[in-house]
């Protein structure tokens, strides 16, 4: 095997050249498949069979390449291909497609339009990636990347200026300039606590002791959010350079990734990711001849969102069970195994080559005052444009859900906006106007979190939605602090009977004053934040509440002891549509008959409701 | 000696006391009931909270776990603590309303009323009994078992534990075992007939301004005569 | 359920015999036997030097580890925010329905597991379910019941 390894600096500068070059010689015509975990399940492989098989059969191998890389963004456009070197942007592609494609894109040099996207307001086509509505106003630099890189690859990486950060900082910079660098950039803790990553790094630099370590938090926890994921899948070498450089400054020789098990194929690609850059020469003894030493290793999750607070993943690591600890001693000073640790999430570190090789001075151009760069949020639920943004600190919330999201399907209004998952709140439609910053996000009563975006409409009920929350925080309450394990499951108690119809004004005086006691009593994060989203909830939503308490009914049309289902006599056609998946035989009526639902036997389970084509049922 | 605040009185500790064993050492008196002298710390109670900081950068925390500091700010007694302690007392009363140790606790910190379902002798999952086994009598029979509203302790498996001694250790030290007095209210979730103790300071000044609550120097403090008492009690209920 | 003990030897002494080796000598159990094996764990515990109560601890602490067999067919629901928000807890109550059995439980046959779990991160394909590895883009309540019949037929034909 011929030696890959990297042994100095003029090494690296030199590889990063030769792929660099490579990339920008590229004669073949580039067809870029996004196939994170996402995009796979909607089909990306099979296309990408499709393709290749086509391209095979056509003998044009040395005309044309499939790329098959991570998520591109735009979720609800997968299966998507981006082709160079034209940048067109194909949308929703299937297998069948692939010939077409070949025969006449790649040969012929024409736009299949059919393919093409559509914009949801104006119907105008859209031809490349960058005009589309959806990518107009984000500012993809962590993100951006991904379209470039096969994730097994590390040549794809060195060809978009790959660990150039990583020699810059080994070659030209101390440990403080570094950690300096990074204060002034005004980067923020990108999982949710928003604390200036500087300053942290600055404290574990401080703390005494010849060993410490630092760590990567990939348990991304927050239901909805799935960028660390993305990021992970679909370029983990930047992860990886981010946490060189944090070593180095840090003084550390040791990093543990600790990755969550539901994501296995992430969990593939760090792997990787890992092996590559150790035969490389990039992860070892003496890096590129600095004298500077790093190994990462993985640390595997076995399924505890507590596990992403900073002390119970430390203790999860340590091989116990996720039980937060008392701070002070903080991780900085005394972590894994009792050794000054750094911890920061995912994005943070992606943020860190960045920041070293354009500069805090550039970077901090970027966002708003105190909310200095880009941010990732999964744009999720009830919107159009689903999938991953990546947005400068300051845009609005409006301008995300709407120019970017392309506002609500099938005309529906929208109701709430859900950020920071479970530790954060609902805002209403009066705060869509509010610049995406820390301050604003938690003035408002909620929480940037780690950047899950849960868009809602009409037919959510909060209610609903604070019940939600509510079972998952007592299922993953660590169960220490009678406050937090008792508390959430109360507070569960209360708003079910709530959704349940049988509810008393009294307990939303009850909710609110054990809502209090659990924020103020509890040891970690979790229960700390525990009540916010039945505190945003209350504060913006409590019509619903009362809706739901004193007439004993559901606005939204959600909750099952408050809604009845019923047919629409003018709208029905009579085609046993609902009859025939009802699972309790509550569905009466013949062929040609308007139907009729027998309100006692009903269970509510939707059934009828899905399999009408006709808007015959009414839910209310 | 580390220097710091308590009450706002400059106090010297020792270095690894906990802000309890300060507050010990100078006679403040800060409700437990997860901490034994015996046994580790555990800070699972949420009794013990005091308030430290420098306002409006404040936070509770548990004193029986929080290592002495220089230059720490405590208070034990403020308005937020009372609060939140009350409200820990009334879910522990919700989960083991049989329980003497924690009907005591209520009626000390006046916590007459308790407004959720209850769910009759349960444990309240202090781990006492875990700590008396594994530190004190080293068997490591018993140990807490799956998370959340689901948490427990029992043995492996639910079954008959191999290294069990018998020695009666987790029966003796646990709080809820203890059977509570058939005194007035005996049906009652909250019973409420001992000692009923909340300094009238709170309400005027937002923190207990004398811990030595018997003296009543600022004048607020009054202890109502044994027919106001009961009337008292009659009419919160 | 008889297993042959050199099997947990060989797997525990696949790494390091410290503490921190715990968590991931139980995630090679549960994926070679689908649940932790009363057996392994007593063998576990000897080999790292951990009481039983605590190797307990941690299996019953996290949702990876099953110490009871989970059925041949696995089907988890995602019950993220977004998955939640598009139906999911409909299609979870239909899947109960059609494999009668509670989520969290294991058929009695031993033929079918249903779990829900709180998130896959494929938000933006909701509501996702896997059925065996397999990940299903919007799932609907007719494609839940599409599935379980689908499993049942392979049921058959490999009976």
């Amino acid at each position: 095997m011929t030696d890959i390894k990297l042994k100095s600096f003029e090494d690296l500068k030199q590889k990063i050249k030769q792929e660099s070059l490579r990339k920008e010689k590229e004669k073949h015509t580039v067809l870029t498949v996004s196939a994170g975990t996402c995009g796979q399940a909607r089909g990306s492989l099979k296309v990408v069979e499709a393709l290749e098989r086509t391209i095979k059969d056509k003998k044009l191998e040395d005309r044309v390449i499939v790329k098959v890389t991570g998520c591109h963004g735009f979720c609800e456009a997968e299966p998507n291909i981006i082709i160079h070197p034209n940048n067109l942007f194909y949308q929703n592609v299937q297998p069948k497609d692939a010939e077409d494609i070949i025969q006449q894109t790649v040969i012929n040099d024409t736009v299949i339009d059919r393919l093409l996207y559509k914009e949801h307001d104006t119907g105008e086509l859209k031809s490349t990636g960058p005009e589309i509505g959806f990518y107009k106003k984000q500012m993809r630099n962590v993100l951006g990347d991904n379209e470039y890189i096969e994730p097994l690859n590390i040549d794809d990486y060195f060809a978009v200026g790959g660990y150039s950060a990583l020699v810059k900082t080994l070659q030209e910079m101390s440990p403080e300039e570094v950690i300096d660098e990074v204060k002034r950039s005004g980067l923020r803790g990108r999982g949710g606590a928003g604390f200036l990553t500087g300053n942290k790094w600055a404290f574990s630099r401080k703390a005494k002791g010849d060993k410490k370590y630092i760590i990567c938090n990939a348990d991304e926890g927050d239901p909805g959010a799935y960028m660390d994921r993305s990021l992970m899948e679909g370029n983990p070498h930047r992860v990886l350079e981010g946490m060189m450089i944090g070593a180095y400054a840090i003084g550390a020789d040791e990093g543990y990734i600790y990755i969550r098990d539901e994501y296995p194929v992430a969990l593939k690609h760090i792997n990787v990711a890992i092996q590559e850059a150790e035969a490389h020469g990039l992860l070892g003894e003496n890096i590129l001849g600095s004298g500077f030493n790093f190994k990462v290793r993985i640390s595997r999750g076995a399924g505890a969102f507590v596990c992403g607070e900073e002390t119970a993943m430390i203790a999860s690591i340590e091989g116990g069970v996720g039980i937060p600890r008392q701070r002070p001693p903080f991780p900085a000073v005394k972590g894994l195994w009792k050794k000054p640790t750094n911890i920061n999430n995912v994005e943070t570190w992606g943020n860190v080559p960045l920041i070293i090789n354009r500069g805090a001075d550039w970077y901090s151009k970027i966002g708003t005052n105190g909310s200095k760069g880009t941010k990732i949020f999964s744009l999720v639920g009830k919107i159009n444009n689903t999938g991953l943004v990546e947005v400068p600190m300051g845009i609005t919330l409006r301008e995300v859900i709407f120019d970017i999201g392309g506002g609500i399907p099938e005309g529906k209004d929208f109701k709430a906006v859900q950020t920071g998952g479970p530790s954060g709140g609902c805002l209403p439609k009066e705060k869509l106007d509010l610049p995406i910053d820390y301050e604003s996000l938690t003035q408002a009563g909620s929480i940037m979190g780690s950047g899950g975006m849960i868009v809602m409409d009409e037919n959510t009920c909060m209610v609903d939605v604070a019940k939600y929350f509510l079972n998952f925080l007592r299922d993953e309450s660590c169960g220490k602090c009678i406050s937090c394990r008792e508390g959430t499951q109360r507070m569960w108690e209360i708003v079910n009977k709530i959704s349940g119809g049988r509810g008393k004004m009294a307990d939303l005086d009850l909710l609110e004053e054990l809502a209090e006691a659990v924020k103020d009593a509890s040891l970690c994060g979790l229960g700390q934040t525990a009540a916010n989203p039945v505190l945003s909830t209350l504060r913006y939503f409590r019509d619903e509440y009362i809706s739901h308490i004193r007439d004993k009914k559901c606005p939204a049309g959600v909750c099952k002891e408050l809604i009845t289902y019923s047919v629409i006599p003018e709208n029905c056609t009579g085609c046993l549509a609902c009859k025939k998946v009802c699972p309790s035989d509550a569905v009466s009526g013949e062929l040609k008959e308007v139907h009729i639902i027998n309100k006692e036997k009903c269970i509510k389970c939707g059934a009828c409701f899905e399999a009408c084509n006709f808007d015959a049922i009414k839910v209310e | 000696m580390i220097k710091m605040f308590i009450n706002n009185l400059e106090v010297q500790a020792e270095e690894g006391w906990t802000i309890r064993d300060a507050c010990e050492f100078y006679g403040l008196e800060i409700p437990t009931l997860c901490y034994n002298p015996g046994l580790s710390n555990f800070g699972g109670c949420r009794l013990c909270l005091v308030e430290v900081g420098h306002a409006p950068n404040t936070r509770l925390v548990s004193s029986c776990t929080y290592p002495c500091e220089e230059g720490l700010n405590v208070h034990t007694d403020t308005k937020r603590a009372i609060k939140a302690r009350k409200m820990m007392i009334e879910l522990m009363l919700s989960v083991a309303p049989g329980s003497k140790v924690i009907q005591d606790l209520a009626s000390k910190f006046n916590v007459t009323q308790m407004r959720f379902d209850v769910r009759n002798e349960e444990c309240i999952l202090c781990g006492l009994c875990v700590r008396m086994c594994a530190e004190q009598m080293d068997g490591k029979a018993i140990g807490f078992q799956n998370r959340g509203y689901k948490r427990k302790i029992s043995t492996p498996f639910d079954a008959k534990s191999k290294v069990c001694r018998e020695c009666g250790g987790c029966m003796y030290i646990c709080p809820a075992c203890q059977a509570r007095c058939q005194g007035p209210n005996a049906e009652d979730p909250v019973c409420n007939a001992c000692l009923q103790l909340e300094p009238t300071c709170v309400d005027v000044y937002d923190e207990a301004t004398c811990w030595m609550y018997d003296v009543g120097r600022c004048g607020t403090c009054v202890r109502p005569s044994e027919e106001e008492s009961t009337e008292q009690e009659a009419g919160s209920k | 359920m008889l297993h042959d003990q050199t099997e947990f030897e060989d797997i525990i002494l696949k790494h390091p015999q410290e503490k921190r080796s715990l968590i991931p000598i139980l995630q090679d159990f549960q994926s070679k036997y689908n649940y932790l094996p009363p057996v392994a764990l007593n063998m576990v515990s000897q080999a790292l030097d951990v009481p039983l109560i605590d190797i307990i601890s941690v299996a019953s602490f996290y949702n990876a580890f099953s110490l009871e067999p989970k059925g041949e067919h696995q089907i988890t629901v995602c019950m993220g925010t977004a998955c939640h928000v598009r139906g999911a807890p409909k299609i979870l109550e239909e899947f109960e329905r059609n494999l009668k059995i509670q989520t969290g439980h294991t058929r009695e046959d031993g033929k079918y597991s249903l779990d829900s779990v709180a998130c896959l991160g494929c938000c933006a394909i909701g509501p996702v379910v896997v059925v065996d590895g397999e990940y299903h883009a919007q799932t609907s309540i007719r494609n839940a019941g599409k599935i379980v019949k689908m499993l049942e037929k392979k049921e058959k034909i490999n009976d």
